[in-house]
C-alpha cells in the first residue's frame, strides 16, 4: 500500500482536519502532563466502573459525535444551498452523507441515550450500580473504540461512501474497493458488541436490582422505556452482528453472500439490514418517550396520565418494530400481498404512538405547567414530532410510497422523528438530569435561546424538504440543475441548518457559562422531582448512590413522601458497610486491542488483526482468573460522606 | 403560550405558502393514469393528516394555555391519573383512521401491479430497462432497437417496463408518469406506466449507486402512436447495430450521451439471468476499480472517461435519429 492510498490527500479541507487533529492531540497531552493529570485520568475515568461516570463519558462522546455529524450536515447543506455548486465533489459528498448518517445514529443518538440511561436508571430503581459494572465498562470502551475507528477513516484510508445503509452490491469490493467500507463494517461491529452487552446488562439490572417494594408497575416510565429498549436491543443487534460479519467475509475473504458473483443475493443484505434497522429506530425513540414522560409529569406537577396504557403501548410498539422492516423497500417488487401486509402493520404502529401523544397532553391537563427548558423541549417534541408521525403514516401507504421513496420527502420525515424525537429528548434529558451529573443546572435563560433558535432552525431546515421531495428531488444527489427549480427551497433549508449549528454553539457556551457561574445545588432535588434519583441528599449522588436503599411503596414514591411530609432522614444506625465493585483497567486495554484488530482488518493486514484478536482473548483470559470480589465501604466513610451528625 | 403564538403563526404561514405551490410540484402534477392514482391517494391522505395535526395542535394550545402555572390557577388535580373513557376514545379513533387509509392503499397496491384500468384492453408496449453505472439502456424487443439514456413511448398506451441492473441496485423513476421500482442484477421486476399527454419527462435512478449517481438520468418522450411507429422503423433502418465490443464499453462505470442502435443486447445477455456479465466485461477491458482518493484511482477515472468518449464517437452515425 502506497502513502497516497494510506493518507487521504489532495483536499485542503482534509489537510485542515489533519492539522487540527494533531494540534488537539498535542494540546491534550500537554495539558495532562503539565498539570499532572495522567493519574487522575486513569484512576477516575479510564478504569472506572461507576455507572454515573460511564454515563457521563457516553454523553461527552455523543456530544463530540454530534459536533462531527453536525459539521458533516453543514458541509452538505452548503453544497446544496445553490444549484450546481462546486464546494464538494461527488465522491466527497458521498463520503460525508455516509458518515453523517452512520455517526448520528450509531455514535450519537444511541450513546447519548445509553449515557442518560446509565446515569439515571440505577438511581431511579434505587440501586447502587448496574448488575455487571465491569461489563458496563467493556460496553463503553468498545463503543468508544468503534466510534474512533470509524472516525479516523476520513484522514486515513478514506471514508466509506456507500451510504449508511451500505446496500450491496454497491458496497462490495468490486464497486467500492479499499478500506472505506471496511471501516464501516469493523467500526459498527466493535461498537455493536458494546451495545449488545448494554442490552443484557440493563435488562438484568432493571429486572433484578430494583429497590424493595418497586414492583414492575411501580417503575418510573423512563426505566420502563429503558427495559423495553433493552429487549429490542437483545433481539435486534445479533442480526446486525451477523449481517456485518457476512459482508466482512464477502469483502475480506472472498465469500459470496451478497455479491454480484457466485449467486450472491443483494436483496438479502437489504432485508437483514432493515430487520435490525427498523427496531434500531425504536431503540433510539423509546427512551426518548420515557424521558418526555418523566419531564412532562414533573413540570405539570401531576401524575402521568394513563400509566398502564403508556406501558402497553410501548410493548406494542416494540413488538411491531420487528414486523415492519419491508416498508424500507416497498419498491423492491415483493408483490401486492407483501406490500399490503407491511403497509398495514406500519400504519398500525401509529396507533399506540398516537395514544402516547394524547396521554402526554392529558398529563398536562389539570396540571400546573412550568415552562422550564426541559419542558419547552418536551412541548417542542409534541408539536414537531406529530408532523414526523403523520408523514410517516403517509409513507406507510405503499402505493403512495412509490413516489416518496428515495426523495427528500423521506429525508424530511425521518429527520422530523429523529430530531424532534430523539435529539429533543437528548437535550431535554441532558438539561433535566444535568444537576444530577454535575451539581448545578444549566442556565435557563441561555437554554431558552438554544431551544428557540434550534427549533425554528429545525423547521426552516426540514419543512421545505417535504416540498422538495414532492417536486421530485431525490436524496443523496450532490448537486442539481438550475432548471429543476429546487434552488430557493434548498437555500431556505441551508439557512435553517446553520441556525441549528448556531444553537449547538450556544448550548456549548451554556455549558461553559454554567460551569463558571451557575449556583451550585444544595439538595439532591433540583426540580422538585418525583422519582428516586432526586431523593439523594447531595446534588450529585456519592459513588455508592444510596447510603440506605429506599423502600418503595408506590408509583412516584419520592413525590408522595414529600407531599405527606414524610421524607425519611438518614440515621447513623441505619448504615451498614456497602459492597462496591473495584475499578479495572482491563476493559480499556481490551478495547485498545479491539482497535488494533479492527484497524488491521480494515487495511487487511492480517498479522496486525491476529495480534489484536490474541490481545482481546488475552484480556478475557486474564479476567477469568482475576479473583476480585470488590470491596466494602466502611460505615465511618459513609457517615462522613453523608455528613450525618451523630 | 403567548410565546408559542409566533411559532404557530409562522408554521401556518409556511404551510399555506407552500401548499399554494402544490400544483407546481411534479409528483402532484402527473401526466398519466399511474401517477394520477398515486396523486389522488396522496391528496386523500393529506386531508387526514391535516385533520390530525389540527386536533393535536388545538388541544395542545388549549391545555398549555389554560393550565400554565400562574396566579389564581384553577383546576389543579395532581392525582388525576387517567380516564378509561378518554383513553378508549383515543385508541378507537386512530384505529378508524388507519382502516380508512388502509382500504384505498391496498386497492391501489393491487391495481398498480397491472396495467391501468382505462387501457386494460390494449396490448402493452414492452421495454427492457437495464441500469448500469451510471446509464440506462432501453431495449425494445418487438421493434428490435435499443436506446441509451432516452426513451420514446406512444401516448395513451400502457408500457410494461422489465427492469434489471447490470451492477448496483438502482430505482427506475419517472415522477410525472408514476412511482418507482428497483432494478436489480439477477432479478427482473415489472412496472407499468402510461403517458396521457405528449411531452418530454425527466426520468432517473433514485437509488444511490455511487459517484455518478446524480447524473444517472434519462428522458422520456411521449408521442402519438404514428410518430412512435415512424421513429421505431426509421431507427431500425438507419441506426448502427450494437456490437458486443461497444456493449462491453457501456458496462464501464461512467456517463454517456444519448445513443441509438438497431439491435439489442438481449441477443446475447439478459442481466436478469446473468448478474456477472458487467464485471466480466470490465475484466475483459482490463478495468479495475481503484481507491477514489489515490493517484491510481484518479488515473483510472480519467481512462474511463476517455473510453466513454471513444464509445460515443463510435456511435455518432446513429445520433442524428435520436431526436
Amino acid at each position: 500500500m502506497k502513502w497516497d492510498e494510506f493518507f487521504v490527500t489532495g483536499d485542503p479541507m482534509i489537510y485542515g482536519a489533519d492539522v487540527s487533529i494533531v494540534l488537539t492531540m498535542v494540546g491534550i497531552l500537554f495539558y495532562l502532563t503539565k498539570y499532572k493529570k495522567w493519574k487522575w485520568l486513569w484512576d477516575e475515568w479510564l478504569t472506572t466502573v461507576d455507572h454515573k461516570k460511564l454515563g457521563i463519558m457516553y454523553i461527552v462522546s455523543a456530544v463530540l459525535m454530534l459536533f462531527r455529524g453536525g459539521v458533516d450536515a453543514l458541509l452538505m447543506r452548503t453544497q446544496l444551498a445553490v444549484p450546481e455548486a462546486k464546494f464538494l465533489d461527488s465522491q466527497h459528498y458521498n463520503e460525508i452523507f455516509t458518515t453523517h448518517g452512520t455517526i448520528m445514529i450509531i455514535f450519537m443518538a444511541m450513546p447519548f441515550l445509553i449515557g442518560l440511561i446509565n446515569v439515571v436508571v440505577p438511581l431511579q430503581i434505587g440501586a447502587r450500580d448496574v448488575a455487571y459494572p465491569y461489563l458496563n465498562a467493556v460496553s463503553f470502551w468498545t463503543f468508544f473504540i468503534g466510534a474512533m475507528l470509524f472516525n479516523i477513516s476520513f484522514v486515513i484510508g478514506g471514508s466509506p461512501s456507500a451510504g449508511w445503509t451500505s446496500y450491496m452490491p454497491l458496497a462490495s469490493n468490486e464497486l467500492s474497493p479499499g478500506p472505506g467500507q471496511n471501516y464501516y463494517l469493523l467500526g459498527l461491529q466493535i461498537a455493536g458488541i458494546g451495545t449488545l452487552l448494554t442490552g443484557i446488562n440493563f435488562l438484568v439490572t432493571i429486572l433484578k436490582m430494583r429497590a424493595p417494594g418497586m414492583t414492575l408497575f411501580r417503575m418510573p416510565m423512563f426505566t420502563w422505556s429503558s427495559l423495553v429498549t433493552m429487549v429490542i436491543i437483545i433481539f435486534a443487534f445479533p442480526i446486525l452482528t451477523v449481517a456485518l460479519a457476512l459482508m466482512t467475509f464477502d469483502r475480506l475473504f472472498g465469500s459470496h453472500f451478497f455479491t454480484l458473483q457466485g449467486a450472491g443475493m443483494d436483496m438479502l443484505w437489504a432485508n437483514l439490514f432493515w430487520l435490525w434497522g427498523h427496531p434500531e429506530v425504536y431503540i433510539v425513540i423509546l427512551p426518548a418517550f420515557g424521558m418526555f414522560s418523566e419531564i412532562i409529569s414533573t413540570f405539570s406537577r401531576k401524575t402521568l396520565f394513563g400509566y398502564k396504557a403508556m406501558i402497553w403501548s410501548m410493548l406494542l410498539i416494540a413488538g411491531y418494530s420487528f414486523l415492519v422492516w419491508v416498508h424500507h423497500f416497498f419498491t423492491m417488487g415483493s408483490g401486492a400481498l407483501v406490500n399490503s401486509v407491511f403497509s398495514i402493520t406500519t400504519m398500525a404502529i401509529g396507533i399506540p404512538t398516537g395514544v402516547k401523544i394524547f396521554n402526554w397532553l392529558f398529563t398536562m391537563y389539570r396540571g400546573k405547567i412550568q415552562f422550564t427548558t426541559p419542558m419547552l423541549w418536551s412541548l417542542g417534541f409534541i408539536v414537531n414530532f406529530v408532523i414526523g408521525g403523520v408523514t410517516g403514516v403517509m409513507l406507510a401507504m405503499a402505493a403512495a410510497d412509490y413516489q416518496y421513496h428515495n426523495t427528500y420527502f423521506l429525508v424530511s420525515h425521518f429527520h422530523y422523528v429523529l430530531i424532534a424525537g430523539t435529539v429533543f429528548a437528548c437535550f431535554a434529558g441532558l438539561i433535566y438530569w444535568y444537576p444530577k451529573m454535575f451539581g448545578y443546572k444549566l442556565n435557563e435563560r441561555i437554554g431558552k435561546w438554544v431551544f428557540w433558535v434550534f427549533t425554528i432552525g429545525f423547521n426552516v431546515c426540514f419543512f421545505p424538504q417535504y416540498f422538495l421531495g414532492l417536486d421530485g428531488m431525490p436524496r443523496r444527489v450532490y448537486t442539481y440543475s438550475e432548471e429543476s427549480g429546487w434552488g430557493p427551497l434548498n437555500m431556505v433549508s441551508t439557512i435553517g441548518g446553520f441556525m441549528m449549528g448556531i444553537a449547538f454553539l450556544i448550548l456549548v457556551y451554556n455549558m461553559y457559562y454554567s460551569f463558571r457561574y451557575a449556583k451550585r445545588e444544595t439538595t439532591g432535588d433540583a426540580w422538585d422531582g418525583r422519582t428516586l434519583e432526586w431523593s439523594t441528599p447531595t446534588a450529585m449522588p456519592p459513588f455508592y448512590n444510596f447510603a440506605k436503599i429506599p423502600e418503595v411503596t408506590g408509583l412516584d414514591h419520592f413525590w408522595r413522601q414529600k407531599q405527606a411530609g414524610k421524607v425519611e432522614k438518614l440515621k447513623a444506625e441505619d448504615i451498614k458497610p456497602i459492597h462496591m465493585p473495584s475499578n479495572s483497567g482491563v476493559p480499556f486495554i481490551m478495547a485498545s486491542f479491539f482497535f488494533v484488530a479492527g484497524f488491521g482488518m480494515v487495511f487487511e493486514w492480517m498479522w496486525m488483526a491476529i495480534f489484536g484478536i490474541i490481545g482481546v482473548f488475552g484480556t478475557l483470559f486474564y479476567r477469568s482468573f482475576e479473583y476480585d470480589d470488590g470491596y466494602y465501604v466502611s460505615v465511618e466513610e459513609v457517615i462522613e460522606t453523608e455528613k450525618i451528625s451523630k | 403560550m403567548r410565546r408559542l403564538k409566533p411559532f404557530f403563526t409562522f408554521g401556518l404561514l409556511m404551510a399555506v405558502f407552500m401548499l399554494s405551490g402544490c400544483s407546481d410540484m411534479i409528483v402532484l402534477d402527473p401526466k398519466g393514469p399511474v401517477g394520477a392514482e398515486q396523486r389522488d391517494l396522496i391528496m386523500y391522505s393529506i386531508w387526514f393528516m391535516l385533520f390530525i395535526l389540527l386536533v393535536v395542535y388545538a388541544l395542545t394550545a388549549f391545555i398549555v394555555y389554560k393550565y400554565r402555572d400562574r396566579k389564581n390557577h384553577k383546576g389543579y388535580d395532581p392525582d388525576n391519573e387517567g380516564s378509561h373513557l378518554l383513553e378508549t376514545i383515543w385508541w378507537i379513533i386512530p384505529i378508524i383512521i388507519v382502516i380508512a387509509l388502509s382500504i384505498p392503499t391496498v386497492k391501489s397496491i393491487y391495481s398498480l401491479e397491472g396495467p391501468p384500468e382505462e387501457s386494460k384492453d390494449q396490448k402493452p408496449l414492452v421495454i427492457h430497462a437495464t441500469s448500469v453505472n451510471w446509464k440506462w439502456v432501453f431495449s425494445y424487443p418487438e421493434q428490435d432497437i435499443e436506446t441509451v439514456n432516452y426513451l420514446h413511448i406512444p401516448e395513451d398506451r400502457p408500457v410494461l417496463f422489465k427492469l434489471t441492473s447490470a451492477d448496483s441496485m438502482a430505482s427506475f423513476w419517472v415522477p410525472q408518469l408514476g412511482g418507482q421500482k428497483y432494478a436489480m442484477a439477477g432479478m427482473e421486476t415489472e412496472l407499468y406506466l402510461q403517458a396521457d399527454e405528449q411531452g418530454t419527462y425527466e426520468g432517473r435512478n433514485s437509488n444511490f449507486t455511487g459517484e455518478g449517481f446524480t447524473n444517472h438520468t434519462f428522458d422520456v418522450m411521449a408521442m402519438s402512436d404514428a410518430e412512435f411507429e415512424k421513429w421505431a422503423s426509421e431507427t431500425k433502418a438507419d441506426a448502427p447495430e450494437l456490437s458486443k465490443g461497444q456493449y462491453d464499453k457501456l458496462m464501464l462505470p461512467g456517463h454517456v450521451k444519448q445513443m441509438t442502435f438497431s439491435s439489442t443486447h438481449l441477443d446475447w445477455v439478459d442481466h436478469a439471468k446473468n448478474p456477472e456479465y458487467a464485471l466480466d466485461a470490465r475484466e475483459r477491458l482490463g478495468y479495475e476499480e481503484k481507491l477514489p482518493h489515490s493517484k491510481a484511482g484518479k488515473e483510472e477515472k480519467k481512462k474511463r472517461e476517455e473510453e466513454m468518449k471513444k464509445l460515443e464517437e463510435s456511435e455518432s452515425h446513429g445520433d442524428s435519429h435520436a431526436h
